[in-house]
């Protein structure tokens, strides 16, 4: 059911000039809002834009120029907020972090890119998903430094290759790239999914925490790290280049052998 | 319409937010609202470290960070909050440690540091390594910690709730806050929030410029409603412009670069700041480094096809380096630009950074109403606010800094006072007209500017005319432009008109702050005719104490989005360091 931007929704007037460079690319998105519509359908937009555009930017540009109903968030437009998690051209990717000259055809022909909403959640608007089941899962597993007894007046001491130990976890932005890229997740919505247990590794593996075993109790569980089945999509998914699939491992391997 | 009801209300969860939320949740019953989901703030942005004199590598102490603090802000600095918030950071850097935060660590397996611009051993005589780091993301770290604390604590977050007013309510004393209004985004619903204390944590608002570091969001809608109350903004004309900004782009390369030793050079290969900073050269503050790379263009020695940038040099670095201190920026580079760090040089250029000005506080973080007296039960902290510890020009690191200092303040403070009141004070009659109001002229048909538009050609014109130099020509320019901009944005179209996630609503809400706080930056920078710190006047190229060592207030005269400013001063409070010439 492709329709065309002019049958969608009213342009919003002129559009501004074409910068020099620029190319025409189709973007196709998955819309919907509930507030209107029945079902999910597509629509196709024809827009200019340069090679070193980021996808967001194409996306800005249908927002402000064109249909000023299509939804979705962004916030720091360079890979750190996390806020910008989507299916593009059928990966799990952020819409800043994907340039257009990585996705243009060769040859004189027109590319197309597809864009829907992250797989796994419920869909609010368009691309715009809740967020909350993610957030529970992460919530779920103390991802907080758990510590008893006294503390010490200066900084709890680590040495260099204590610290080194968790530091690929410590980069997670909580975007939910890997959790909805998971093809456990997309069956079974109760499962913590990659990102959660990212986070749980982040402290399992920090010296300075004696939560290990609370956190390991809980993905010891039915809906725990068990579910993983070494798909490696996660890892693919994540912008920060988190070794998502390792880091479960890990985990399942602390709780094979009770110890961290 | 909903009604909630709380002891303390924390408007915005980036660090500043999140670091009061941790502190008045403990103590009384707290929400925090944010427009955003709590970790998307940009405060995970920021790089480079978080400056304490903890001397874990070599000789420091926090009297030496104060006077950098106050020398690095041009005298604009209120020394008995910078004396404050040096002396705290100390503990403010522990607090986040013993929170979890994974600062990197020296051999002996303590926090390690940093160099970072304007950061010296004995008031100035060589950079010194205070700055306290997670490799180049010590900000994301920061504000997982504080989010990870929060979940901990059980912080009730409000997600996705836009807050548009606050409530003021008269008393024979004057007003005081007793709650908020917020436009929730998932519904469209306006919810009234009753409180004792409500602490505004909004942060920036660089999106007025087009070139610049900051984030979508950064719209400066908590200094917007504070001024559309009638109270005042303090030293709006200080804006910071970071030195070091991907070319074209904006986005932030950390400061850390050149504190693990990087060098700034122009078309010929020139170590050119060893000629305008030649004790610490490349490490000089921000304004100083920023108006040097324009200078250095202006005078036709920038490099590229257009000689529109200077190059930052970090090949001799080496990869393993780049790789393990400086990861995300390395991946910035070659990311946006195509440029790989480790074997050739990046193009930068200044990116708007960060708003020295804000919401006018005592060390407290109660908001002033004018020079003297405060609004009881209203609190700020972090880029929103004005303590003022940054001045004229923010130093490196300070921010995040500032925002654990003063966040944790303004938490503590805005608890003990709510739990100080025995009730609730009535909120004002119709708490929620104005901002019903204001969402229905948004939504209903009354032109067909397009919001886009309008914004586009305020950042064009703030870059163009209101950036790191200034002049009286360029600024009267911007004024007229800004003014001409308010009157269209009268006659905007909002195309979404539904109550769903209208983000397109949004959007035209964020803008009309966007054009108050672009005009009150021009008129502050038109009547401050001197050059001090962050604000640079081609025409008055000195600093002049006698007539501006002072603070400058900026109060809205009446409703209209197009209503006069009136400009009032404060004075500058002095401990014990005399204006001296700034040389580094």
């Amino acid at each position: 059911m492709t329709a065309t931007a002019e049958t969608t929704a009213g342009s919003r007037g002129a559009q501004p000039p074409v910068p020099d460079g620029a190319v025409t690319v189709t973007v196709k998105i998955r819309r919907f809002n509930p507030e209107f519509d029945d079902e999910p359908r597509w629509d196709s937009f024809d827009i200019p834009a340069l090679p070193s555009d980021r996808v967001l930017n194409l996306l800005h540009h249908i927002k402000w120029y064109v249909d000023g109903t299509l939804t979705f968030r962004r916030s720091c437009a360079h890979g750190i907020c996390g806020s910008d998690a989507m299916r593009i051209n059928g990966v799990n990717r952020l819409a800043c972090k994907v340039l257009l000259k990585d996705l243009l055809q060769k040859g004189d022909k027109q590319t197309t890119i597809t864009i829907e909403p992250i797989k796994g959640l419920p869909v609010h608007k368009d691309l715009l998903v809740d967020m909350e089941p993610f957030f529970e899962a992460f919530r779920a597993v103390k991802p907080y430094l758990v510590t008893y007894g006294n503390e010490p007046t200066r900084e709890r001491i680590q040495s260099v290759a204590d610290r080194e130990r968790f530091d690929d976890t410590t980069k997670c932005i909580l975007c939910a790239c890997c959790t909805t890229s998971c093809p456990v997740y997309w069956t079974e919505g109760s499962y913590f999914g990659p990102a959660a247990i990212v986070n749980a590794h982040r402290f399992i593996f920090d010296s300075r925490d004696e939560g290990a075993e609370e956190r390991l109790d809980i993905l010891n569980d039915i809906d725990g790290v068990w579910r993983c089945r070494t798909t490696f999509n996660c890892t693919d998914a994540c912008p920060r280049g988190i070794q998502v699939t390792k880091a479960i491992q890990e985990v399942k391997r602390a709780l094979l052998f009770k110890r961290v | 319409m909903q009604f909630h009801k709380y002891d303390v209300i924390i408007i915005g969860a980036g660090g500043a937010g999140m670091r009061a939320a941790i502190e008045s949740g403990q103590r009384a019953r707290t929400a925090v609202l944010t427009k955003l989901y709590p970790t998307r703030s940009h405060t995970g942005a920021a790089q480079g470290g978080m400056c304490a004199a903890l001397a874990n590598v070599e000789e420091d102490n926090w009297e030496w960070h104060t006077f950098d603090t106050i020398k690095g802000g041009d005298y604009l600095v209120d020394q008995d909050a910078a004396e404050i918030m040096a002396k705290e950071a100390i503990d403010a850097v522990l607090d986040l440690e013993k929170m979890g935060l994974p600062f990197n660590r020296t051999p002996e397996g303590k926090i390690d540091q940093r160099r970072f611009g304007g950061h010296t051993r004995n008031h100035g005589e060589a950079a010194v390594r205070r700055a306290c780091y997670a490799a180049d993301r010590t900000g994301h770290m920061i504000l997982q910690t504080l989010y990870q604390n929060c979940v901990k604590h059980g912080i009730e977050f409000f997600n996705e709730f836009y807050v548009l007013d606050i409530c003021l309510t008269e008393t024979e004393n004057g007003p005081v806050c007793t709650g908020a209004v917020a436009y929730e985004l998932a519904t469209g619903e306006i919810h009234v929030f009753q409180a004792k204390s409500v602490v505004f944590a909004t942060g920036g608002f660089g999106k007025v410029f087009k070139t610049t570091s900051n984030a979508h969001t950064l719209t400066g809608d908590g200094m917007g409603i504070v001024f559309r109350k009638g109270l005042p903004l303090e030293d709006m004309e200080f804006y910071q412009f970071h030195p070091t900004g991907l070319a074209g782009l904006g986005i932030l390369l950390t400061e850390g670069a050149r504190g693990e030793g990087a060098i700034l050079r122009n078309a010929s290969g020139e170590r050119f700041m060893e000629r305008y900073a030649p004790t610490i050269k490349d490490l000089a503050p921000r304004d100083i480094v920023a108006r040097s790379m324009a200078l250095e263009v202006l005078e036709g020695r920038g490099a590229g096809p257009n000689k529109d940038y200077v190059l930052l040099d970090c090949t001799h670095l080496g990869a393993e380096v780049l790789e393990t201190k400086l990861p995300d920026i390395t991946e910035f580079a070659r990311t946006y630009l195509a440029v790989d760090p480790v074997v050739e040089p990046v193009p930068v250029y200044p990116t708007a950074h960060y708003a020295m000005g804000g919401i006018p506080t005592n060390i407290h973080g109660e908001v002033l109403r004018d020079n003297d007296n405060v609004v009881p039960g209203l609190y700020a902290a972090g880029e929103c606010a004005c303590v003022s510890v940054h001045g004229a020009n923010r130093l490196g690191t300070n921010s995040l800094l500032d925002i654990n200092v003063f966040g944790r303040r303004a938490g503590i403070a805005a608890a003990e006072y709510a739990n100080s009141r025995e009730s609730h004070v009535d909120l004002p009659e119709n708490p929620a007209a104005s901002v019903e109001a204001q969402v229905a002229l948004a939504l209903s048909e009354h032109g067909q500017e397009r919001v886009a538009d309008i914004r586009t050609e305020l950042q064009a014109t703030m870059d163009a005319n209101a950036s790191v130099y200034r002049t009286e020509d360029t600024l009267k320019t911007a004024l007229h432009d800004v003014q001409t901009l308010k009157e269209r944005y009268a006659h905007i179209s909002v195309q979404d008109k539904g109550k769903r996630f209208n983000t397109d609503l949004l959007e035209a809400v964020e803008l009309g702050f966007l054009l108050e706080l672009a005009e009150v930056l021009v008129h502050g920078a038109l009547a401050r005719k001197e050059s001090r710190g962050g604000h640079a006047r081609e025409d008055y190229p000195n600093r002049d104490d006698t007539n501006f060592m002072r603070h400058s207030m900026f109060y809205k005269q009446g409703d209209g989005l197009s209503a006069d400013i009136r400009m009032d001063y404060k004075p500058v409070t002095f401990t014990r360091y005399k204006p001296m010439e700034r040389k580094y």
